[in-house]
């Protein structure tokens, strides 16, 4: 399995001065702990289910842990990736004691039992969470708190697959655009869902950044000019005019709603890259990612 | 068999619209008793339908301002009424800053409790507003099966944590489980299991404390460590929780080991008894 920093090349294109605002690992680890090869634990558990949310179109992820964090990893048809990336200086507390441990959980039960103590939380209350993870074949323990009541999950692990390799490089991409997230929120949410596709347009010329449908009741579309205030960068080096089908991007969404801001990205090959920036409620910054690729053209209409 | 009553204070039909919006969350439809003393709100499942039983009951005269009744016979002074609980509580809900509220058992081409309530208009004419609730009465000779039900001898009696807690952990685990354990010991200490091939889930909960057991003999025998435990229909406990709206001045639950989970809540002056039994 090909496995890339995820890390510096989501910071390095999103260009935000992130590590800044990352506090340092302060916790006494104890000795105990050798036991396990996963560690982490984190005073309010939603600022780790909030990103897992986002990309829950699937009931299946693969979980992916280095000394830097947690990567989250959910695929659809072999079309369409999202990861989350939970970031070590999230949690008050990482220790990975292996080169990486990688194991594969169902999402919806893991969601269900980090929002044991209800998803909308009653003001005041924090849910704090100690994850243990003791290797391949072990379940993933998960130890809840929340006033003084315990709740203690045991999720068994599967198999980890074979994740897909999208090898989207940084070095094929030809264009790429930074928005504020709710420039497109409102574009997503009245997207023409009788469309089978959503064309992108991506240019140094007019229309620059063009979002079309072709849906029973006609075609639409959706311009952003360069010098809009939602635009926080434009980086457009040739015409690109790709079609990826709405139902494979559509679960992206979800991450959208949650986003401050979004990197678009597009490749030499017309694959797409969505990068989500999501702050939780300590200000701190984590990233999701969708890899969605073009929809074959027939060759009568290319 | 004649039925008829009134209750004028804002505070009293506040709890009374309280008390029936819980019967709709519990039960779809109930059974309503009525003697000179007492109204009680009856639930009783047939064991093929998971067997719960509700026992509802409120003293008259803390409610009513007037309260008439007249039941079957002399000897049998007591009135026992089917009807939707949903169609009780809509009716009530216009009843908020109603002047009075009247209720009267009627018939219009078919059986009613008729509820009639009195509102005051902007111009200091009074409105009334009629509900008339479809009712079924029940013969005499069904009424056995409506009686108090018997608390069981308890193996462990505890109270009960804050319910909204109780069911935000019950709710999640519905999502993943169809089945519940209960458990609980003298020491003070409530779990709630699932148990799948997935996933184990177990919430604890302590410092709940224990109120004296009535039969003495057990509480000293028994190793106050030792969990009773009963595992039950996930969506019973569910919809028992999502009834409570506000919490109960007491809730305590009495479990009979492997048999019987009873919950025994006490709003204000209205005890709520239900029963869940254990899954065969």
């Amino acid at each position: 399995m090909v496995f890339r920093d995820p890390w510096e090349q989501v910071l390095t294109s999103l260009g935000s001065n992130v590590q800044g605002t990352m506090p340092l690992l302060t916790q006494q680890i104890e000795a105990d702990y050798d036991q396990y090869s996963l560690v982490a634990s984190l005073d309010n558990v939603r600022n780790f289910s909030t990103i897992l949310k986002a990309i829950h179109f699937q009931d299946h992820a693969t979980c992916f842990a280095t000394r830097n964090g947690i990567k989250v990893t959910v695929e659809k048809a072999k079309c369409v990736q999202a990861n989350a990336f939970i970031q070590a200086g999230i949690f008050q507390e990482f220790m990975v004691h292996e080169e990486s441990v990688t194991f594969r959980i169902n999402l919806t039960v893991l969601l269900d039992c980090l929002s044991i103590f209800g998803s909308s939380p009653m003001p005041g209350t924090l849910t704090a969470l100690r994850m243990c993870y003791q290797g391949y074949g072990y379940p993933l323990m998960l130890f809840l708190e929340e006033g003084g009541v315990v709740t203690v999950c045991k999720i068994n692990t599967q198999e980890p697959e074979e994740t897909l390799d999208f090898d989207f490089c940084s070095t094929n991409v030809i264009n790429k655009i930074i928005l504020q997230s709710e420039g497109l929120r409102e574009a997503f949410s009245e997207l023409d869902m009788t469309s089978e596709v959503l064309q992108i347009t991506m240019s140094p010329d007019k229309p620059y950044f063009r979002l079309s449908t072709f849906g029973n009741a006609g075609s639409s579309h959706l311009d952003y000019p360069k010098d809009s205030d939602l635009m926080e960068a434009f980086h457009c080096n040739q015409t690109q005019i790709n079609r990826y089908k709405i139902s494979l991007l559509k679960p992206s969404t979800k991450a959208l709603v949650l986003s401050c801001k979004v990197s678009i990205r597009t490749d030499n090959r017309g694959f797409l890259s969505l990068q989500y920036m999501i702050r939780n409620e300590d200000g701190q910054i984590s990233f999701v990612e969708y890899y969605c690729c073009p929809d074959e053209v027939p060759e009568s209409e290319s | 068999m004649k039925f008829r009553a009134k209750i004028v204070d804002a505070a009293c039909l506040n709890h009374f619209t309280r008390i029936s919006n819980m019967m709709a969350k519990l039960a779809k439809t109930c059974t309503l008793r009525i003697n000179p003393d007492k109204l009680n709100f009856i639930l009783s499942d047939k064991v093929a339908n998971g067997g719960v039983n509700m026992w509802c009951e409120l003293e008259q005269e803390n409610f009513f301002s007037e309260f008439q009744m007249e039941g079957v016979s002399a000897e049998n002074n007591e009135i026992y009424v089917e009807l939707t609980s949903e169609n009780l509580s809509r009716a009530l809900k216009t009843a908020q800053n109603a002047r009075a509220l009247k209720m009267k058992l009627t018939n219009k081409h078919f059986p009613c409790l008729t509820v009639s309530v009195e509102l005051l208009s902007v111009s200091n004419s009074s409105r009334i507003v009629t509900h008339d609730i479809p009712i079924k009465v029940i013969p005499r000779k069904l009424w056995k099966d409506f009686q108090e039900p018997t608390v069981p001898d308890a193996d462990v009696s505890i109270y009960l944590p804050v319910l909204k807690t109780m069911k935000s952990v019950v709710e999640k685990m519905k999502n993943i489980s169809n089945h519940l354990i209960i458990e609980a010991n003298l020491n003070g200490e409530l779990n709630l299991k699932i148990e799948t091939e997935l996933v184990c889930v177990t919430t604890h909960f302590k410092d709940l404390g224990c109120p004296p057991l009535a039969s003495e003999s057990v509480s000293q025998d028994r190793n106050p460590e030792q969990m009773a435990e009963v595992c039950i229909d996930i969506k019973k406990l569910l919809q028992f929780l999502a009834g409570q709206q506000v919490n109960p001045t007491k809730a305590l639950c009495n479990i009979v080991d492997k048999r019987i989970v009873h919950f025994d809540l006490l709003h204000e002056d209205v005890s709520l008894q239900y029963f869940i039994p254990a899954l065969s």
